[in-house]
């Protein structure tokens, strides 16, 4: 179930006050710029590439003009991610737990789990009814369940990353990866790919091994949120969740976009505060 | 840009003499090595070092070798080494550091202390297996390298209560190693130095406590990165009256900082506990993260490892039996989450980190639902830090960093 917050065709063309939420992720790089109401009136995402500071700039002067403003009406901004210390118009830092946890309260204030699946890593925030984390995880130092596994499994499968999601609904006999590692699974599928299992069975089964990898990090409480890019760019992922867990899942109106519009919030909270 | 806070660590005067005294302990091994002057034995860290002492040895225990290894980030390069010649790098990041130092010809013994080569060779290897059965396997290495008798105490694991029973076999295998220990040391063993060195060592651990429980104080001060360093004392020399003099003037340091209300860091804000091994190469990194947050990882289930409060002299047998196996590591699961629930209250804590170290699972306790059932129980939030003592190619910095900073907004939204 998507669920959103904004509406871009109602919101005024100029604002003398607003609040920046940088997230520069190991993958992408997103910007969120949200008004003294809280709305979000402009966001950008960018690869992050390796000039942090550069993109995270670039991805601010996008996010503006879609708001309508400029960098002189910014009266807070709070960064995230690695690349949290590398954005020049922050001001302050708060990490990703905080950002994904406060941006998806936003959009579902009730008690939730949150699963955020990026581009190396994966977390599982549990937030209470006042959207106060209770707990959370990290994945651990693996890149198993996250982006950078469907990335190499797509290379060793030679497709292109953005046609797994369509594919992987196709499948009549899922293939089960059993490993829990990247570079196992690759072998996995290789053999798959000799034994002549058709590409969607593969394709199904290594999102199927995703699912598994975040399943086994924490226990989940009852409402779920899915956020992430990896959630943004292959929405089969959810659909094969909630298969698992028995149970709808909430994802928000821009699930990539949770930590760093999770950012601008704390940016006006504390310009408040 | 925001800025990264800039945090200076606060120094314990008392940590120079600490230090000179590890100088001097090592020299003196140094010596004994070279000239032939008195037997070595190399002794676990929770071995039995009262019955070495009685006989004369100097007493030499590899394990704060392998966390100087650790320490100086020598051991990452090393532990290779040791896994090419069929030490898993799954085993103890303690030992196969060690090993591949030894392979290597390297020690950080010759970089801190002019004129020491290395580790003093050893005359006799003396284990107890109530930390692991790694220190067996590591000690018959050197056995087989040295040519030396390797002898050791086999004890209990996963231990409930500690029963009369565990301590008459433990006590009738400390006796039964007394005779090839006479035939090294080429002494009659000495009932009185016997007790005279459980007495120290009952001494020394009791002055370790005081300074540990100084921690209780509010603003602490004491860190646990303090006392990690500050506990090469207990280890190596509890046994000896050195180790208890050194301990005094660092009781009375922080005495003086509980007396002025000065903590260990600025602004204590929260306090953690800390459960399992330190990440050796890291503890700077550590101390300066946990400082810039305004908290102090203040009590740790390690360092509180050198506490012996069964100590007798006037049953040192039985009492050290009972001693080496009421330890945390030798216990089971309930009598360990006991013991944390009476340190978190204790020491005042309001988070726990559990450090799953890959190559340690005997010191990592976070592994069957110890955590879950203790936050449970006690509604004190904790966090798993994965990593190592060792083996920096298993740890993440970046990960372990957004953890902690993540962890300690967790305790800022409950305040």
């Amino acid at each position: 179930m998507t669920m959103g917050k904004t509406d871009m065709s109602e919101r005024p063309r100029t604002e003398s006050s607003i609040f920046v939420g940088t997230d520069v992720g190991s993958s992408r790089t997103k910007v969120a710029v949200v008004n003294p109401d809280k709305e979000l009136i402009g966001y950008s995402i960018e690869k992050s590439g390796t000039d942090f500071t550069a993109t995270a700039d670039a991805c601010l002067a996008t996010a503006l003009r879609m708001a309508g403003t400029n960098q002189s009406n910014i009266k807070a901004a709070v960064s995230t991610g690695y690349g949290r210390n590398n954005v020049t118009c922050a001001d302050s830092t708060k990490t990703e737990i905080g950002c994904h946890a406060k941006g998806c309260f936003y959009y579902f204030p009730q008690a939730i789990t949150v699963i955020d699946i990026g581009g190396q890593d994966n977390k599982i925030i549990k937030l209470d009814d006042h959207g106060h984390r209770t707990g959370f995880k990290m994945n651990r130092k693996c890149a198993a369940g996250t982006g950078a596994f469907l990335e190499e499994m797509a290379l060793r499968l030679d497709i292109p990353i953005d046609d797994l999601n369509d594919l992987a609904p196709k499948s009549t006999e899922m293939v089960k990866l059993g490993s829990f590692c990247t570079v196992f699974s690759a072998t996995e599928v290789l053999e798959n790919i000799r034994n002549g299992k058709r590409v969607e069975d593969i394709v199904k089964g290594i999102y199927f091994s995703v699912v598994k990898r975040i399943m086994e990090m924490d226990s989940f409480t009852e409402v779920v949120v899915m956020t992430g890019g990896v959630t943004a760019n292959n929405p089969y992922i959810v659909t094969l969740t909630e298969e698992l867990i028995g149970r709808s899942i909430l994802v928000p109106e821009h699930p990539q976009l949770t930590g760093a519009l999770g950012a601008a919030l704390f940016a006006l909270e504390n310009n408040c505060s | 840009m925001p800025e990264e806070k800039k945090v200076q660590l606060k120094r314990l005067n008392s940590s120079k003499v600490l230090g000179k005294f590890m100088a001097e302990y090592y020299y003196e091994l140094d010596n004994a090595a070279k000239t032939g002057e008195k037997k070595i034995a190399w002794c676990t860290s929770v071995g039995p070092a009262e019955i070495l002492r009685a006989l004369g040895f100097l007493v030499y225990f590899p394990e704060t070798h392998s966390a100087m290894l650790g320490s100086s980030r020598m051991a990452t390069d090393l532990i290779p080494k040791a896994n090419a010649v069929g030490y898993s790098p799954d085993i103890c990041s303690y030992l196969t550091a060690d090993i591949g130092a030894y392979l290597a010809k390297v020690s950080p013994l010759a970089t801190i202390f002019k004129g020491i080569e290395g580790p003093p060779k050893p005359d006799v290897l003396v284990f107890n297996t109530n930390q692991c059965r790694d220190v067996q396997d590591w000690f018959n290495f050197y056995g087989e390298e040295y040519k030396v008798p390797v002898v050791g105490i086999h004890s209990y694991v996963g231990v409930q209560d500690v029963t009369e029973s565990h301590v008459a076999s433990i006590s009738k295998q400390m006796k039964a190693m007394i005779p090839l220990l006479e035939e090294v040391s080429g002494k009659k063993f000495d009932e009185d130095k016997f007790k005279e060195a459980v007495a120290l060592s009952r001494e020394c651990s009791d002055l370790w406590k005081d300074v540990l429980d100084s921690a209780s104080a509010k603003p602490s001060p004491l860190t646990f990165f303090d006392g990690t360093t500050l506990m090469g004392a207990a280890v190596v020399g509890r046994g000896t009256k050195k180790a208890n003099d050194a301990y005094r003037e660092l009781i009375a340091e922080l005495k003086d900082r509980i007396a002025n209300k000065e903590g260990a860091i600025e602004n204590e804000r929260f306090r953690i506990y800390w459960d399992g091994m330190p990440v050796w190469g890291r503890l700077s990194m550590h101390a300066k993260l946990f400082a810039g947050l305004d908290t102090n990882v203040l009590a740790s289930t390690y360092c509180n490892s050198w506490i012996f409060s069964a100590l007798d002299p006037d049953d040192p047998f039985d009492s050290m039996a009972r001693a080496y196996t009421e330890l945390f590591i030798v216990r089971a699961d309930d009598p360990k989450e006991k013991y944390i629930k009476d340190m978190l209250n204790f020491f005042k804590v309001d988070g726990i980190i559990y450090h799953d170290a890959k190559t340690c699972p005997n010191n990592s306790n976070c592994r069957y639902g110890m955590p879950q059932r203790l936050e449970k129980e006690t509604g004190i939030p904790s966090l798993t830090l994965n990593g190592d003592l060792n083996d920096l190619r298993l740890v993440s910095d970046e990960q372990m960093k957004t953890n902690v900073e993540a962890f300690i907004e967790q305790l800022e939204e409950r305040k």
